[in-house]
């Protein structure tokens, strides 16, 4: 039974007609929509829009992730997200951040879809603010509800296998695992079960949250993972421009190595010099 | 002359001399493309936004697009 990695690596090769130094076109696919960037970031806890929209152009970004809040109406000439991110160029991903039940995320979804006509939205109902851990309950209630309204929801939830399942036959269009807390930069905490929901998923698996520093989103694409998501790792590194620059370039080395198949583990070492010919 | 009415708009009162959801946008120096409106908990189709009626003690929720994770 070949490896997903071997499957991917052997579906490249044959689209090549020769070994070059440059990487072959490596897009994927969720919903029918193409991109060539597996990094996705967020817009939030930016300094200001101007931080946020350089920061979108260092990372690459070919998705931002937004939220729906109520229009401030006694100061409507505010600066807005849309006059620094034109959603013309980058594709905009509504979230339901801050629900706590199904009814709120569909709620908050159907308003976005009025607001700005996507249907790829972004779907999680959190299960309480201390840990802004996904109920599971409420999210997949929630997918197979917005799946039948013709949304296609990327459906951040728990490092479980089997709810990862469940939200695929909801009509989830990607699975987005948590890595860690949304916002702790703790890392990849499980990456046995990562791996286990990339072996096991038929759409796109993108790791969504906890990511902290460039390593972390290595890992999460030497999983097998098909993109990261994040947000505070950029918005909150001291440099944010740069940070934004070295996820850009840790997803795309994370990506190769995975391609590349890496060596297997030892338990013992094997030198990498000869031993005949010692003096 | 329109006689002001009373709604509830993202949660707080405002007495309004508009008659339809659009009206009520404009006057509240907001552009029409870039919101969304849930008019007395359901969604208001941005093609209506003209022709739905306002009344006495309708409930709006305006929201846009703003940063978030």
């Amino acid at each position: 039974m070949p490896l997903r990695w071997q499957v991917d690596t052997a579906a490249r090769m044959t689209e090549m007609q020769t070994i070059s130094t440059e990487s072959p076109d490596d897009s994927w696919e969720v919903a029918g929509h193409s991109f060539t960037s597996r990094l996705i970031v967020g817009t939030g806890k930016y300094k200001d829009f101007a931080q946020n929209a350089a920061a979108v152009e260092a990372a690459g970004a070919e998705i931002v992730t937004v939220a729906v809040r109520r229009v401030n109406v006694s100061d409507p000439n505010q600066p807005v997200l849309m006059d620094y991110i034109d959603p013309k160029k980058v594709t905009y991903l509504p979230n339901t951040a801050g629900c706590f039940t199904a009814e709120d995320a569909i709620r908050t979804l159907r308003l976005a879809r009025e607001a700005g006509g996507w249907d790829l939205v972004k779907l999680e109902v959190l299960g309480e603010a201390k840990t802004l851990y996904p109920n599971m309950v409420e999210t997949i209630r929630a997918c197979e509800v917005l799946a039948k309204e013709g949304f296609k929801p990327m459906v951040y939830c728990t490092d479980d296998p089997i709810a990862a399942k469940q939200l695929e036959e909801a009509g989830a269009v990607a699975i987005m695992p948590l890595g860690a807390p949304i916002g702790s930069g703790l890392g990849i905490q499980n990456q046995v079960t990562i791996r286990l929901i990339v072996e096991g998923a038929n759409v796109p698996v993108l790791v969504d949250a906890g990511v902290g520093t460039a390593s972390d989103a290595a890992v999460a694409m030497e999983l097998g993972c098909d993109g990261v998501l994040m947000n505070t790792a950029i918005a909150e590194a001291k440099d944010p421009i740069r940070m934004a620059r070295a996820m850009k370039l840790a997803v795309q080395a994370g990506r190769e190595a995975y391609l590349s198949g890496r060596m297997g583990r030892r338990k013992y070492a094997d030198p990498s010099s000869p031993l005949a010919g010692l003096i | 002359m329109n006689q002001p009415i009373s709604l509830i708009v993202n949660g707080d009162p405002r007495r309004t001399s508009a008659t339809t959801i659009a009206g009520l946008v404009r006057e509240l120096g907001l552009k029409p493309e870039k919101v969304a409106v849930e008019h007395n908990g359901e969604i208001a189709p941005r093609s209506t936004l003209e022709d739905v009626a306002l009344s006495d003690g309708d409930q709006l929720e305006i929201v846009h697009f703003v940063g978030g994770g």
